[in-house]
């Protein structure tokens, strides 16, 4: 099946995206950082962790800011009254592709002063690891597990750190790495004899209903296939592809 | 600025005697031994399929007796990995994935996406666009939150303005076909503009919905404001304080109801919102009550601001006159050579983005809602496009509003945070 005519959709759909390449990793800072109070002392205060600093869209104030001292300079900026980020809006992680580090992106507003800022953390592909902002921002919490289940970045401290949008056994990866087919890792066949052979009521017992627990889940049960399941989708026009 | 305490003045307690009056003093105490009893905690599965979440939302919880000691909620079961599927489609192409998100107030939805992919690009929409979209926006959030109302009073027991809400609702979906050619799904928003302008007498349509819906809003508020079910089950039910507010992540109506008067709307200004007037509504005891009252108060500003937003509709044209980002008229695509090949440009490559990235917050019927886009140089498709969905954010903290709460507040406590789990699981 594999060599017949693919439609536009599938040639997309089933490899990873084309990486950008490394463009982005030399660019330079600009615009002016007396203009973002905020700016302006983070370059003070820690000349070494800035990287560089952007106005992104006209007016959004970018810094991107190394996962070495991350919790400490969010710290700071959440608690020094001159910044008193006291909203942390969103957390998410951006990744784009090509061995590039995948980042980790905060929005964070002050009301106290009404400004905005977005700092950028870069995370290198060996450690995928950075530091929970959960004792911060109380926010963080769903926000982080979220990055955890789509990109794969462990948050150092989150108290509980579980998928939150996939299934808790969900075993083909992270979902929004560029390196993750739109389709899946695992082909369509052992994606729906995976559905077929799932129990239900797992879900429901008692010891997985403990609230607020990491469940364990034992992947090589799940990966393990039952013989006669093959049988049931030989002769079926399900496209039995390359699989992991 | 302008803000404003919404507060109405009822007995506090929840205690009811008969007739609906103030309860009386206690009965004498009686003394017997309490009998012992087994102090199991119980586990309790509420949803996911159950008309009480509002959607397909799990909640387990624990229970002491019929106490609530702790809500764990799972979700996930709607995802359908948009901000994926986003990555494989043009600019355009996306402004249909967004109207699925919240589907009760999809042309907030489409609007915002638009907004923010327009600012990445540094375009200018017309005069037009701007207030047509205001218009557009402020009438979803009528929308968003008459279902709120309907769906939340049912909850405590109260049909009545279910019926009400969802007669108004009515109008405004025929006011979307009208728009759009479609109830729900309106997709109504493209780059640069919208995909039609105002049809012949929709604006006639629209004024006739505004004459009669502050009268069924009055109605309603005759039902339930003052009524003494419905204050007992609300009152004093999932409060939070305003610095807890903030630092959990509340946003829109739930934070303003907890006294903090952040609006997105206000503080950070889009589509000229400043010089409108009007009023952020806020509460003091950021229990169920007081969202109730922020919302219904909003519905009424949100009137004036439709209204205020008629009048000064400018004329002209309400997409940008730049080949490269407006598709050209069917007629000009068909006669003309040069518009014929920017159609072809614009639907096979689409429009090419600079490389940076946009967080547009707007404040949308649930609170603040940031579409966050990603491109680089030359893009066509973007190489991260991220909602920051407010319901996501204001459901996280149920378990902490839940906690200490009987299991049929926690029912109140979910329904009043106004969550729609479309765009919670994307």
């Amino acid at each position: 099946m594999a060599d017949q005519q693919k439609s536009d959709l599938d040639v997309v759909a089933d490899g990873p995206l084309e990486s950008v390449g490394e463009q982005a990793l030399i660019e330079t800072s600009s615009g002016d950082p007396s203009l973002h109070p905020s700016v302006e002392s983070l370059l003070e205060k820690f000349p070494d962790e800035v990287q560089r600093y952007q106005i992104a869209a006209g007016d959004q104030w970018v810094v991107w800011v190394g996962p070495d001292r991350i919790h400490e300079i969010l710290t700071w900026l959440k608690d020094d009254e001159a910044q008193a980020y006291d909203m942390m809006s969103d957390v998410t992680g951006v990744d784009y592709g090509g061995g590039r580090p995948v980042e980790v992106v905060y929005q964070m507003f002050s009301t106290i002063h009404g400004r905005a800022l977005r700092i950028r953390c870069p995370i290198p592909l060996e450690s995928m690891a950075t530091d929970s902002v959960y004792d911060l921002w109380k926010s963080a919490d769903w926000l982080e597990r979220e990055v955890y289940d789509l990109f794969g970045i462990t948050f150092n401290g989150h108290p509980d750190l579980r998928r939150i949008l996939m299934p808790d056994d969900y075993a083909e990866g992270h979902p929004l790495r560029k390196d993750f087919p739109l389709r899946g890792r695992f082909s369509r066949a052992e994606q729906t004899r995976l559905a077929l052979t799932q129990d239900v009521e797992r879900f429901y017992s008692t010891e997985d209903l403990k609230a607020g627990e990491p469940q364990e889940v034992d992947t090589d049960e799940l990966s393990a296939v039952p013989e006669n399941a093959s049988d049931d989708l030989s002769g079926s026009d399900l496209d039995d592809g390359e699989g992991l | 600025m302008a803000s404003k305490t919404v507060e109405f003045q009822v007995g506090q307690g929840s205690e009811m005697g008969v007739g609906g009056g103030g309860a009386l003093s206690p009965l004498a105490p009686f003394d017997i031994d309490e009998p012992e009893l087994g102090t199991e905690q119980m586990l309790i599965n509420i949803g996911p399929q159950h008309p009480a979440t509002h959607g397909v939302l799990r909640l387990v919880c624990e229970l002491d007796g019929e106490t609530v000691t702790s809500v764990t909620p799972h979700i996930g079961y709607l995802h359908s990995s948009f901000e994926k599927l986003g990555e494989y489609r043009t600019w355009n192409q996306i402004v249909p994935l967004t109207d699925r998100m919240d589907y009760l107030a999809p042309l907030i939805y489409n609007c915002a996406y638009v907004m923010s992919v327009e600012k990445l690009m540094g375009i200018d929409v017309t005069e037009r666009c701007k207030v047509v979209r205001v218009i557009l926006m402020e009438l979803d959030r009528i929308f968003g939150h008459l279902l709120w109302l309907g769906t939340t009073a049912i909850d405590v027991g109260a049909f009545t303005p279910f019926l009400y809400s969802f007669q108004q609702r009515e109008k405004i979906y025929s006011l979307h076909e009208a728009l759009t050619g479609a109830r729900i799904t309106t997709s109504a928003t493209r780059v640069g503009g919208m995909m039609a302008d105002l049809p012949e007498g929709w604006l006639g349509q629209l004024g006739e919905f505004l004459d009669n819906f502050p009268k069924t809003l009055s109605e309603v508020h005759h039902l339930l404001t003052g009524n003494q079910i419905h204050i007992g089950r609300t009152q004093g039910i999932g409060a939070i304080s305003a610095d807890d507010a903030i630092n959990f992540g509340f946003t829109g109506p739930n934070l303003r109801a907890a006294g903090v008067p952040y609006d997105v709307r206000k503080d950070r200004p889009y589509y000229d919102y400043e010089t409108y007037d009007f009023e952020v509504p806020v509460g003091q005891h950021g229990d169920c009550y007081d969202r109730y009252l922020c919302r219904m108060e909003e519905m009424e500003q949100s009137v004036s601001l439709i209204r205020q937003a008629m009048s000064r509709l400018p004329g002209g044209p309400i997409n940008v006159e730049d080949p490269g980002i407006t598709l050209p008229s069917k007629t000009d695509a068909m006669s003309d050579m040069e518009s014929m090949i920017h159609h072809f440009k614009l639907i096979t490559d689409g429009i090419p983005a600079p490389a940076g990235d946009c967080y547009m917050p707007i404040e949308a019927s649930k609170g603040e809602l940031g579409m966050y886009v990603v491109a680089e140089e030359g893009d066509t498709k973007p190489v991260r496009w991220r909602v920051r969905p407010p319901s996501f954010v204001n459901l996280s903290v149920i378990p902490k509003l839940a906690e200490g709460h009987l299991v049929s507040d926690l029912i109140m406590i979910n329904a009043s945070l106004d969550i729609v789990l479309g765009e919670i699981d994307r």
